[in-house]
């Protein structure tokens, strides 16, 4: 089979293992999760080889296509359900299928014991299915499936422990949440079709430049990233994400931090054509992406629950990738997403780790010395918080670094100061993150008996930990590895205004990540600081922070209480009263009438014939004046 | 034989109808088996009928034309287009699926399996009449087994829903007998002779002034506007719905509310093109109000069938909006999600049927945690749930889809207002299956069994569908769009229809 | 020399005003349901007449048509009367009046 002609097998074998495990695998037990394991990586294996294969095409012809048969025809409006190989999917499904797999064998372990074993691997395997659709899907109705069909699967694993209440709210309140952004994205798509008549990549890409007006492109731009906000969890739709921490932790790393997540960002990296001709939707894709990043990151060092700051420290993140797009390095948005899917994939499996340690406790003011206790699971989840915080030579540096290079030389000055305060920010929590859990001194039962998890949970660690700390090499500078390979899809990264010197970049950066780990370090580790009695004159900021500025109050208070009223006035009061009052008015208003009719009715016999009678003289005598 | 494949269809429940009545004291399973095996031979032979159907042909198909009331230019004449077959297909495929729903019923089964199969043969005849008369004799009498289901074998206020239902819809169609009434008279001219021929009434039609031709689309309008049901004329629905036995409200939603979106096609956008553009905004107002108010209105509901009713509402709204913004993709969509809708809606009346035979409960609040104890049942429940909700893959999404392309091309606001209704979609549906399956389980529902063998049966072929067309949803649209294409000629012939490939860019110019 | 048409109308009018009164003052029903067929008969007469008058069948035709159907209309008019008698035990119309609103 030809390279192009394989690509189908890619999201086909997770397929399969969805469809046999939905079916079986109650009946399969523990060789479930072993079957979906091995199609996965299958699925890895191939992706491996397609990719090797578009590897040795000039870096100018490197797609493949295949086209699998015709989804939609209706009049002159088509859609194939074509897929499409180039350098960005080809980035995106090694993500997906290669950090997929280390998710799937580490849940063998993690959800070892779950009544619906069989059916966690089925959702886990259809998700990866659904994304790789989304990444290879040579038209934007094809992404849209796999757009919303990672979001079914994220709702059914957010609810995977569907019996507790908590966990069935947080996954409809993902799904409801992602899809008020769908909806505007479909709108895009809509208005796309309209513009080009179809929905190929290859035609809206050939022909944007000169069919798009500025307005029609920043229409069709912002409708496209309200759906990437959605997704990605950007403000102000970000507010599912710490909830969608209920779900299994595997699905939090692998749904809710290393791959779903990201398709926002894939989604603007995609269409990013459209958001050049439209100009000022990059602008607010920026600004969008570092207010988030801001924000998120206060948030997080509010939180006690260690799933929790990762939730929030994944959407500060996305923000940082927004914030690169939106500046038009796309490449290393790219990057950055690489990298981010490792480090924080490998922080929430060690989040899992701990908690398995730990009874599933993940408040971690009842933790702490755990690093004695579980070494590999504390080294390794180290190394991804250091490359969380950008210290050299992880991966996370070299990405956050290159982000604030281009930054400084937007020309917008105030981008790269905030942007350095967010390094800052995230040094802060990562590093309060790390030292409440695995320093100082153990601070509940649960802690001073923890134990590292098996070999099937802490190999994935390992090599996550391994990627985290050297992915960096794949993209050095703003014309690594990645940039180049990337380039002729995305476009290289443009060379703005002379920004400060990457030296000082480097240096401010690097400084602020050492001081905010020292900072987190003598509060939170040294002992000198009683942070529990800070933590209390703290208290009315700290529950700003931890309840993420109230948004969902807010919400709740602006949208959700008055939504329900009205919804309740027109269900009770407009359509019962009104709508169907009319029509039993009128029923009633025809009794009345009959009511009085019926008095005519005497019943007798000859009453009736005299009315006969009667009627008929009128007649004759009307006929007779008639003549 | 052959040649009369769309008359055996049609009569051959009748038939069966006739044998059962016929034959008192009929022991219940012997009913039930009689009625099933008369539905199941009726898909068999609608079958053929796709088999013999043209598909890129969108004149009318298998006509049948026989004198009936010469005098009066009566006759009896049938046949199938890309719209009528899709309807006649959907009926006899979700007929036996509600006899075999419907084994469970125990009161006077043998006049109830009767009224069924009266039912079906009324609902055929309905979709296949090519006379305006005839038409009108399939429409009153599916009245008449549905009034006696819902009244017969409903629930609780079940005389109350089948009253209303009955005289809701007979007012509709007084003012549809006098519409055709007058058309009658007036083809006494042209024609030679009077006649209810749809075909040969399209040039009568054509040739009214067009203030006459407004106030017969308006009386024809309101006839099915109130079988749709199009908002303000919906709330015999919910009552209906409530009341009804399962198989009823499968029926109700799955096929006969088609009947009114069929109605509109066939007779008011055919005989009346003109009006039809007239009162086109209107009408697609009113079904954006339908769309958005059935939505919200379901947002509240805590009896799950009623829920179901009010989001039948808003996506038959999908449906007329869809067909009132005379383009390609607008129209096809609308026919597309007319059968989606039936099975989608028909799939969610037989689960919410079947919780609730084990329940006895249809009040959201009562339930809870029933995914525990029956994992397949509420599986199948939440795939219909997406289904409906329009997730990409299953076959909402298409015609959805479809939908808001065809009316964005035509109103900006209109494609918009739809598409929100996407969101609460979501929200309600999902908000009730989580009610419903979610949380912990009550006491007195620990012990319930999950679906037995009769129901797979059942919710099989119905949910395999489901997929099935939203993968391949060329299956249904290659067929329809043929006739979509030559209604919306021959309503709009001079106006940009078609806002696929290369269409607009040209006629459409106005920024979004 | 024919009888003119006024004797036949005029014969016709006092058997159907005789019908008439007897419709509406008498109770029992048998004699009401014998008036009846009094004001069809002089019906009946002026068809003849007219037919006659105008040397066409038609009104004859059309006289046998309407005796046949009061012949059929007498059999299910007693049935009825009989099987009201079995009911109320009376034949006078006053006393069914079920029918009253």
């Amino acid at each position: 089979m030809s390279a192009s002609g394989s690509l189908w097998l890619i999201p086909a074998l997770p397929l399969l293992g969805a469809a046999i495990n939905l079916l079986i695998g109650k009946r399969l037990g523990r060789s479930a999760g072993i079957l979906a394991t091995a199609l996965v990586v299958a699925s890895f294996v191939v992706s491996v080889a397609v990719v090797g294969s578009l590897l040795a095409l000039g870096a100018e012809e490197r797609i493949h296509t295949q086209h699998l048969f015709e989804w939609i025809r209706v009049g002159g409006f088509s859609v194939g359900a074509d897929l499409r190989l180039d350098a960005l999917s080809a980035v995106m499904i090694l993500v997906v299928t290669g950090i997929g797999s280390l998710i799937h064998l580490y849940a063998i372990g993690y959800m070892h014991g779950d009544p619906r074993y069989g059916r966690f691997f089925a959702y886990l395997n259809l998700f990866v299915s659904f994304m790789l659709v989304l990444v290879l899907g040579e038209n934007l109705l094809l992404l849209y499936v796999g757009w919303e069909g990672v979001g079914l699967c994220s709702y059914l694993l957010i609810g995977f422990w569907f019996e507790k209440t908590e966990n069935a709210n947080a996954a409809k309140k993902a799904f409801v949440t992602t899809r008020i952004g769908d909806t505007a994205m479909m709108i895009g798509l809509a208005l796309l079709v309209l513009r080009f008549g179809t929905l190929d990549f290859s035609v809206i890409f050939g022909s944007a430049a000169g069919t798009l007006t500025k307005g029609a492109a920043t229409t069709i731009a912002l409708l496209l990233f309200a759906g990437a906000v959605g997704k990605s969890a950007q403000v102000p739709l970000h507010v599912w994400l710490p909830d969608a921490m209920a779900g299994p932790t595997p699905v939090s790393a692998l749904i809710h931090a290393a791959t779903m997540v990201t398709a926002g960002v894939y989604l603007v990296l995609r269409m990013h054509v459209i958001f050049e001709i439209s100009g000022v939707a990059l602008t607010v894709v920026a600004i969008t992406g570092l207010v988030t990043m801001l924000f998120a990151g206060t948030c997080a060092f509010g939180q006690d629950d260690i799933k929790r700051v990762l939730a929030y420290s994944t959407v500060s993140q996305l923000g940082y990738m927004f914030m690169a797009a939106g500046m038009r390095a796309y490449s290393i948005a790219l990057f950055m997403l690489v990298a981010h899917a490792f480090y924080k994939a490998l922080m929430f499996l060690g989040a899992g780790s701990v908690m398995h340690g730990m009874h599933e406790e993940t408040d971690m003011k009842r933790m702490g010395g755990l690093i004695r206790k579980m070494p590999v699971t504390g080294v390794t989840f180290i190394v991804g918080a250091l490359a969380l915080a950008g210290v050299f030579p992880l991966s996370g540096f070299f990405a956050k670094d290159e982000i604030l290079e281009v930054a400084s030389s937007t020309g917008r000055p105030w981008m790269y100061v905030l942007g350095t305060v967010g390094a800052l920010v995230s040094a802060l929590y990562m590093g309060r993150l790390v030292f409440l859990t695995f320093f100082g001194r153990a601070r509940s039962e649960e802690a001073e008996h923890a134990h590292e998890s098996s070999l099937v949970m802490t190999i994935p660690l390992i090599v996550l930990a391994v990627g985290a700390a050297v992915a960096g090499i794949l993209d050095t500078s703003t014309d690594g590895l990645i940039s180049r390979f990337v380039e002729p899809v995305v476009g290289s990264v443009p060379e703005g205004a002379a920004g400060i010197a990457r030296s000082a970049v480097v240096t401010i950066s690097l400084s602020l990540a050492v001081v905010g780990l020292f900072v987190t370090w003598v509060v939170y580790a040294s002992g000198k600081i009683d942070w529990l009695a800070l933590r209390v004159r703290m208290q009315p900021a700290q529950r700003v922070l931890e309840h993420g500025w109230y948004v969902d109050n807010y919400y709740s208070a602006l949208l959700v209480t008055p939504g329900k009223a009205a919804a309740a006035w027109l269900a009770y009061v407009f359509d019962a009263k009104v709508v169907d009052g009319v029509v039993n008015g009128i029923g009633a208003a025809v009794r009345a009438l009959a009511r009085s009719g019926r008095r005519l009715q005497t019943g007798l016999v000859r009453t009736y014939a005299l009315a006969f009678l009667a009627g008929a003289i009128c007649l004759l005598v009307y006929v007779g004046f008639r003549l | 034989m052959i040649d009369h494949l769309l008359t055996i269809v049609t009569f051959l429940p009748l038939a069966g109808a006739v044998v059962l009545l016929l034959w008192r004291g009929a022991p219940d399973n012997s009913a039930r088996s009689a009625a099933m095996l008369t539905t199941v031979v009726t898909f068999i032979v609608s079958l053929s009928v796709l088999g013999k159907f043209e598909r890129a042909d969108a004149a009318f198909q298998m006509v049948e034309r026989a004198t009936w009331v010469k005098s009066i230019g009566l006759q009896y004449l049938v046949g199938v287009d890309g719209v009528s077959l899709w309807m006649v297909l959907l009926t006899t495929f979700l007929f036996p699926l509600s006899v075999l729903a419907s084994w469970t019923v125990e009161k006077n089964v043998r006049l109830y399996m009767a009224s069924m199969l009266v039912l079906e043969t009324a609902v055929i005849g309905s979709f296949v009449a090519l006379d305006l008369l005839l038409f009108f004799v399939f429409f009153e009498a599916l009245l008449v087994p549905m009034y006696l289901i819902i009244g017969g074998w409903g629930g609780e206020r079940r005389i109350y829903a089948a009253i209303k239902f009955f005289l809701y819809t007979m007012a509709g169609s007084a003012f549809l007998l006098v519409g055709i009434l007058f058309l009658f008279s007036r083809s006494a001219g042209p024609v030679g002779h009077g006649t209810f021929d749809i075909q040969q009434l399209m040039s009568v039609a054509g040739s009214l002034p067009a203030s006459t031709a407004r106030w017969l689309f308006l009386a024809f309008f309101v006839a099915f506007a109130v079988k749709v049901p199009l908002f303000p004329l919906h709330t015999w629905l919910p009552e209906a719905h409530t009341e009804a036995p399962t198989a009823g409200s499968v029926l109700l939603a799955g096929v006969l509310l088609k009947v009114g979106a069929y109605g509109l096609i066939r007779f008011n956008l055919l005989l009346f093109p003109e009006a039809s553009k007239y009162f086109a905004p209107a009408v697609s107002i009113l079904a954006v109000i339908g769309i958005i108010y059935g939505a919200v209105v379901a947002l509240i509901q805590t009896d799950i069938k009623r829920l179901v009713a009010y989001s039948s509402v808003s996506h038959l709204g999908f449906v007329v909006l869809g067909i009132f913004a005379f383009t390609n993709q607008g129209v096809t969509g609308g026919i597309l999600q007319m059968v989606n809708h039936g099975l989608s809606t028909g799939a969610l009346f037989l689960l919410v049927g079947m919780v609730y035979e084990r329940t006895h409960t249809r009040d959201l609040g009562r339930m809870g945690g029933l995914a525990v104890v029956m994992p397949w049942l509420t599986g199948a429940f939440l795939f219909a749930v997406f289904s409906s909700v329009g997730l990409p893959g299953l076959n909402n999404f298409v015609g959805e889809f479809l939908v808001i392309l065809g009316s964005f091309a035509v109103n900006r606001w209109f494609g918009a207002l739809a598409a929100v209704a996407v969101v609460l979609a979501a929200i309600y549906l999902l908000w009730s299956y989580q009610r419903m399956a979610y949380g912990p389980i009550h006491e007195e529902h620990s012990g319930l069994p999950d679906v037995n063998l009769r129901e797979v049966l059942v919710l099989a072929p119905v949910l395999s569908l489901l997929l099935v067309f939203g993968v391949f949803p060329k299956l249904l649209t290659d067929r329809i769009d043929p006739t979509a294409k030559a209604v919306v000629a021959h309503v709009s012939p001079d106006h940009l229809t078609d806002v696929g490939a290369g269409a607009v860019i040209q006629a459409n110019g106005a920024a979004p | 020399m024919r009888t003119p048409i006024a004797y036949f109308l005029v014969l016709s009018s006092i058997l159907f005003a005789i019908g008439t009164v007897g419709v509406l003052v008498r109770k029992n029903a048998l004699i009401i349901f014998m008036s009846v067929e009094l004001q069809l008969n002089a019906v009946n007469l002026t068809l003849v007449a007219f037919s006659r008058m105008h040397n066409s069948l038609d009104g004859q035709v059309l006289a046998f048509f309407s005796m046949v159907v009061a012949a059929a209309e007498v059999v299910v008019g007693l049935a009825i009367i009989v099987s009201v008698y079995r009911r109320i035990r009376s034949v006078n119309v006053d006393d069914a009046e079920a029918l009253r609103g």
